[in-house]
């Protein structure tokens, strides 16, 4: 009974419980709604809240009909707002916590005064957040009467309520694109491996990019995902929400990357100022390439922050304004108001897909580094 | 036997009548989104109902959210669950019928309306509206109209225009209103006031009948009528603030009373917001017309409570139905909502200006349902409108527009 001592019992009495809740919970409850999303359930208005609802397995239906369904045009442009959101926000995040972090690491005067209210507003709720910035963003009042203030006539930018996009593209090209693109991390990879005379792998990743551009050149054209060109872009009445968003949450980035110059021993520094290092090279070749651990956790947690965000989107826009719209906040409308409960099930599968991309890389590493120490 | 104790058999006698009369009371819960402004007439309700019932404990349970969109949520997970409330809230006609009546979980109320005579204290086309498979499914408290346009009398003569009568006499005012400055002729709100002036265009435009055959599946959206009042639409629109979906229909009206916009299509609640938080003068202060094109049509929403299947106190939600239907119960709620009663015999005495003239419009016209507010599509169409509405704004392509919404209406269950 090697196996069995008396601390593996305790420890698994322990856990039992805590076990058993997150696998009825978090992982049943996945199950049930990844299975609901083959279902057809809600289709028939009939059978959608019936007390014994008739409900038939359809295989990918929901998520054909959402991708290339006529009155889906709506996820599909969510889609293409949340990567712009995603960007965007991790971008205006990143950029500002570090500008932050790095002149606060200069020890100014009042520094922890600073801290303090730069960290601020990540206490509030998002829909604290997004009350104010509705107010403030208001096409006549706030932040468009600024400009009055020196003189200069009131901007009229809508905000929240503008209904222009840019950068748009045909959801058709959907398939080119993506292909395109990952061919050319590919090709990028496969560079690399061979700049460091890894064969197979060079190999692998050089092959993949030759197969998935010969797809997009011969293949793909032919694709046919929509009848009529369907065009898709940034909308501009996103912005106002990136801005709510990068405000609520710099300053935590800001937290972050403050704990990691600090984590950064002096010696290091006097180490590159002896060797003749300038400030700016002294960033460049020692502080950042030590901060970039940082860089990928806050990746990770504003990224998967802006995948699932909804609260925020429907406080400053209302859940009914489709130009800054997300998929959570379909996800709702469809299963709470239009009872579509398999579609809406659907719509919250991809978003798991799609925040799974960003956390299940980051994990298995963790796990890594954690069992070579 | 003592004093002392006769007076403690009196008192065990009496705390014993207590309880059995508790016992026998019973409770209702009603279920609604009628907070804040709405409060005070539900109350009204809830104590004419006490004044008849007074042993019965109401627990008046509101989910406050505009038009009830989180109500309803919350109403969804609890009849899932199993625990409906006795009587709940819900727009008369297919909003109800559509997600409720369909899936067999309400109780048909027709008996109740040929014993309390229902049937012939409110209009025709209002019990039609409410009735479905042969069943008569919930007892309106209220009606709204949803055509109504508002206007500030001052400003228009000002400008010298008159109220238009149709849509293309709108389009014409719009572009004369145009050349003297005023960059917005209409004003409009977020989405679902959009989808309300969509729904005065059209109605304007295929006149009653149309519109009710429409929504029974005898027309289609791709029908050229209906292409053609899209493109209507869009002209409307053209007449129309830039910044709508940042604004609420308060804030709408706002720019009717400081004259920045002349006209706004909004139901008659505004009516309301004009005379109790702007304290202006009915006729005087703001005017109102039927929407262009609508003069003999009522378009109508109500709010109705029905009775769901497995209720727990169905004889206590019985009652508080034939409360919300009678005469007393509709004057006491209509005159603090602001709203006018759905029976034909109400008391005019007890209304306002605005109310008195609906009032008066509801007997005399041919009344139809509002689609926005629930009356005549189901939710799974009228939520997902909204987004052919918004991608109507941004590619003002009607056929498209007409072809999304009759693939909503096939899916919906409503056409073919």
């Amino acid at each position: 009974m090697k196996g069995l001592t008396k601390d593996r019992l305790w420890a698994i009495a322990v856990l039992t419980p805590s076990l058993l809740l997150l696998g009825i919970f978090v992982y049943g409850f996945i199950a049930r709604t990844v299975y609901v999303s083959f279902t057809d359930w809600g289709n028939d208005p009939a059978q959608a809240l019936a007390l014994n609802p008739i409900i038939k397995w359809v295989g990918f239906a929901n998520y054909q009909e959402l991708f290339t369904g006529f009155l889906q045009g709506r996820f599909r442009q969510e889609m293409v707002s949340t990567i712009f959101f995603t960007v965007f926000f991790i971008l205006g995040c990143l950029g500002l916590g570090l500008g932050l972090a790095l002149a606060l690491d200069r020890n100014p005067k009042g520094e922890a005064l600073w801290r303090t209210i730069f960290l601020f507003p990540m206490s509030l709720s998002f829909i604290v957040t997004g009350t104010i910035w509705r107010w403030m963003l208001q096409p006549q009042g706030g932040v468009n009467q600024f400009p009055t203030a020196v003189g200069a006539p009131a901007s009229t930018f809508g905000w929240l309520s503008s209904t222009d996009s840019i950068w748009k593209f045909d959801w058709n090209l959907l398939p080119i694109i993506t292909a395109v693109v990952v061919a050319i991390v590919m090709g990028v990879l496969a560079y690399r491996a061979f700049a460091s005379g890894q064969r197979t792998r060079t190999i692998v990743a050089g092959a993949s990019a030759a197969v998935l551009l010969l797809w997009a050149i011969f293949i793909a054209p032919n694709l046919k995902m929509l009848p009529a060109p369907e065009l898709h872009g940034f909308n501009l009445a996103l912005i106002g929400i990136i801005i709510a968003a990068v405000w609520q949450m710099s300053g935590y980035t800001m937290a972050l990357y403050l704990a990691g110059l600090r984590g950064i021993p002096e010696e290091l520094r006097e180490a590159a100022r002896v060797d003749g290092a300038n400030e700016i090279d002294m960033y460049r070749r020692v502080v950042f390439p030590l901060l970039s651990p940082i860089t990928l956790s806050a990746m990770i947690i504003l990224g998967h922050i802006s995948l699932k965000i909804f609260d925020l989107v429907y406080a400053m826009a209302g859940p009914d304004n489709t130009f800054a719209s997300v998929p959570a906040l379909n996800m709702y409308l469809t299963s709470f108001r239009q009872n579509q409960f398999a579609l809406g099930a659907a719509i919250g599968t991809i978003l798991l897909i799609l925040v799974a991309f960003i956390i299940v890389p980051y994990l298995s590493s963790q796990f890594r580094t954690e069992e070579s120490h | 036997m003592s004093k002392v104790q006769f007076k403690k058999a009196l008192l065990v006698a009496a705390a014993l009548a207590v309880t059995t009369s508790a016992a026998a009371a019973g409770k209702l819960e009603i279920f609604s989104w009628w907070s804040g402004d709405e409060g005070p007439a539900l109350e009204a309700l809830v104590k004419l109902y006490k004044q008849k019932y007074p042993a019965v404990a109401v627990d008046n349970a509101t989910v406050s959210g505009g038009a009830g969109t989180n109500a309803k949520a919350v109403l969804k997970t609890r009849m899932l669950g199993g625990t409906p409330p006795d009587s709940f809230q819900a727009h008369a006609g297919q909003e109800l019928i559509g997600t409720w009546v369909v899936a067999n979980r309400m109780e048909d109320l027709s008996a109740l309306f040929k014993s309390e005579g229902w049937d012939k204290a409110f209009p025709k086309d209002l019990t039609a509206l409410i009735s479905s498979k042969g069943g008569i499914w919930s007892v309106p408290v209220n009606v709204h109209r949803s055509n109504v346009m508002w206007y500030n009398p001052a400003k228009l003569k000002q400008w010298g225009v008159t109220v238009p009568k149709t849509w293309p006499e709108f389009i014409t005012t719009c572009a004369t209103l145009k050349r003297k400055g005023v960059a917005a002729p209409l004003v409009m709100g977020e989405n679902w006031t959009q989808q309300h002036l969509w729904e005065s265009v059209m109605i304007g435009t295929l006149g009653a009948q149309g519109w009710q055959d429409l929504f029974s599946g005898k027309i289609k959206f791709t029908d050229p009528r209906v292409v053609g009042a899209f493109t209507t639409y869009g002209k409307v629109m053209d007449c129309a603030n830039k910044d709508a979906s940042g604004l609420s229909w308060q804030q709408a009206s706002d720019r009717i009373v400081d004259g920045t916009s002349a006209f706004n299509i909004m139901g008659d609640w505004a009516a309301g917001y004009f005379t109790t938080t702007k304290k202006l003068a009915p006729g005087t202060g703001f005017g109102w017309a039927t929407s262009p094109g609508t003069s003999k049509v009522f378009v109508m929403l109500a709010d109705s409570f029905g009775l769901p299947k497995g209720a727990k106190n169905r004889a206590e939600a019985t009652n508080w139905l034939k409360v919300l239907g009678s005469k007393a119960g509709q004057d006491a709620f209509n005159p603090l909502k602001g709203s006018i009663a759905a029976r034909i015999d109400s008391d005019l005495s007890k209304y306002n200006t605005y109310s008195k003239s609906a009032a008066t419009d509801w007997k005399n016209s041919k009344i139809v349902g509002s689609m926005v507010h629930g009356a005549v599509a189901p939710e799974s169409f009228t939520s997902a409108f909204g987004a052919i509405i918004d991608q109507f704004a941004a590619t003002k392509n009607s056929a498209g527009a007409a072809a999304a919404a009759q693939q909503l209406a096939v899916k919906a269950g409503f056409s073919k």
